[in-house]
């Protein structure tokens, strides 16, 4: 412990002297991580209803086991315990999860909406104890870099879905879903591509880039990302969200899709 | 001419209270002036520490309104005049008299981070070379003015007072400055995680948001020095290349 004494010891939860409203952004990010997270959980456990026609969500590609024509090894395995709910989305959606559970941006966000720690900046918490991310379970943040790693092999597999969903039973064609999953593609791209552990490793572990030219140009288009990381995380959680909304209703013969082309 | 009422915090270690003043304000003044003001002609014990008035030296360090501010750089027509504007002293550091701490504990701290070491010179002159793209980066951290208000509004120092365990962003990117130098070959990797407990750090970006240089103190200082600490104790796969491959010379690159 501490032994320099301060001006002001800690002080109760919520007190401060800041006059502005310095609940709207914590609260706003409670509002919107709760809402994904509850329509994320919810879509998981569905197993249905999420392909129409060569669309097939976001939430469940790569469909390694299920009942649509994208499967990769069939329908749900006899391995499957039977007591346990099976969807196509609850064997992978564990990858881009724990992407953003550990991104550097959200670690932030979440621990001041949903932990108070702090509320926000110069805002009494409601805890004295802190172990910050120094020992477990928060040490285990430092994972990041290696959901990173998946998170860049998901891209590429949502991106191979985009040029599937361009295949309609009659040929070559372009509907709005198809443009949706191309604008979810984009954005989770501009999210990936924005990675703090992504700009280190491509560059950013060195001190003299100059001396790895290709390590040196990775390393400013990352960081030229990077810099609007919060605006790329909150654009692709939603565009997540709505992709598979689109696809789910269309499923669902709720919305029809337009073809364009 | 109008007048707004300052509500300064007025005591010493042993306490103190909110005292309000009201003086004439005018366009363009800052809060220092009004506080130079109220000390000229209603409170002339009034101790407060400022020097420059131009935002480059870190004295006048003070909360207004809540908020860890320069007070030579808020000016008035920021503020909502239409209720009293509080003057606190910062709050992670011992607290002196009136709007004065003892930010001592800041420079003790320093003193414990590795030097700088660079390489052998480049040139038989005893100089070295230098890409200007490679001292880019460090060249933002050094714009820091040490005003400690980014100190002020850690947590793990304000709430959690963890100076013992803890350097706080200031120091983190002093360190930094040094540690990403292109000719710099100290390892301070073990002492930022363990000493300098960078673990303690939870991004909540506030130091960033408090800079008056506007240094993006959490992206490009702490979350690179976090990373590389990943890649010295935390990241198996480095683990395992770094014992297969023999150890970088000092004049190379950290990695």
């Amino acid at each position: 412990m501490s032994n320099l004494e301060t001006a002001t010891q800690q002080r109760p939860f919520g007190t401060t002297s800041r006059r502005d409203a310095w609940w709207v952004q914590p609260l706003m990010v409670f509002t919107g991580l709760s809402a994904f997270i509850l329509y994320s959980t919810w879509a998981a456990f569905q197993g249905a209803h999420y392909h129409s026609g060569p669309y097939l969500s976001p939430f469940y590609s790569p469909e390694l086991f299920g009942d649509s024509p994208h499967n990769w090894f069939g329908p749900k395995p006899g391995w499957w315990p039977g007591w346990a709910p099976f969807s196509p989305a609850l064997l992978i959606l564990w990858a881009p999860a724990g992407f953003r559970m550990t991104c550097y941006y959200y670690r932030g966000a979440y621990y001041k909406a949903f932990w108070a720690d702090p509320p926000a900046c110069t805002v009494g918490e409601p805890r004295k104890r802190y172990l910050g991310e120094n020992s477990f379970p928060l040490i285990m943040q430092n994972v990041h870099r290696y959901f990173m790693y998946l998170a860049l092999i998901f891209l590429c597999l949502l991106a191979h879905d985009v040029w599937k969903a361009m295949w309609f039973a009659d040929g070559f064609g372009i509907g709005v879903g198809t443009l949706v999953l191309a604008v979810n593609v984009v954005l989770l791209s501009g999210y990936a591509f924005g990675c703090h552990s992504l700009r280190h490793l491509v560059g950013g572990f060195l001190n003299e880039p100059s001396k790895a030219p290709m390590c040196e140009k990775a390393w400013h288009c990352v960081g030229g990302l990077n810099r609007r990381h919060m605006l790329w995380a909150w654009m692709s959680l939603f565009s997540v969200m709505f992709a598979d909304l689109y696809v789910r209703l269309c499923s669902m013969g709720i919305w029809t899709d337009w073809r364009l082309i | 001419m109008n007048t707004a009422t300052f509500s300064i915090f007025r005591g010493d270690s042993n306490g103190g209270k909110f005292e309000d003043y009201t003086t004439e304000v005018s366009e363009g003044m800052v809060v220092l002036d009004a506080v130079h003001g109220i000390q000229s002609a209603q409170a002339n014990d009034l101790a407060c520490r400022w020097n420059c008035k131009a935002g480059k030296c870190g004295s006048c360090s003070a909360e207004i309104n809540g908020m860890p501010k320069l007070m030579c750089m808020t000016r008035l027509n920021s503020l909502p005049l239409d209720k009293p504007v509080t003057i606190e002293p910062i709050k992670a550091f011992p607290h002196v008299r009136d709007l004065v701490t003892d930010v001592s504990w800041n420079f003790a701290a320093k003193m414990k981070i590795k030097k700088f070491k660079p390489r052998p010179p480049d040139a038989p002159d005893g100089s070295w070379r230098m890409a200007q793209g490679d001292i880019d980066r460090v060249q933002e951290y050094r714009k820091c003015i040490e005003c400690f208000l980014c100190q002020d509004v850690c947590h793990v120092l304000r709430e959690h007072n963890k100076h013992d365990e803890f350097i706080g962003p200031r120091l983190l990117v002093y360190t930094a400055a040094l540690e990403m130098h292109p000719l710099d070959t100290e390892d301070r990797l073990q002492d930022l995680k363990n000493a300098h407990g960078i673990g303690y750090c939870n991004i909540t970006k506030c130091c960033t948001k408090v800079c008056p240089e506007d240094i993006t103190i959490t992206d490009n200082a702490i979350i690179p020095l976090k990373e590389r600490v990943v890649d010295e104790f935390y990241d198996p796969l480095k683990r395992l290349l770094r014992l297969l491959r023999p150890k970088p010379k000092p004049e190379n690159d950290h990695v």
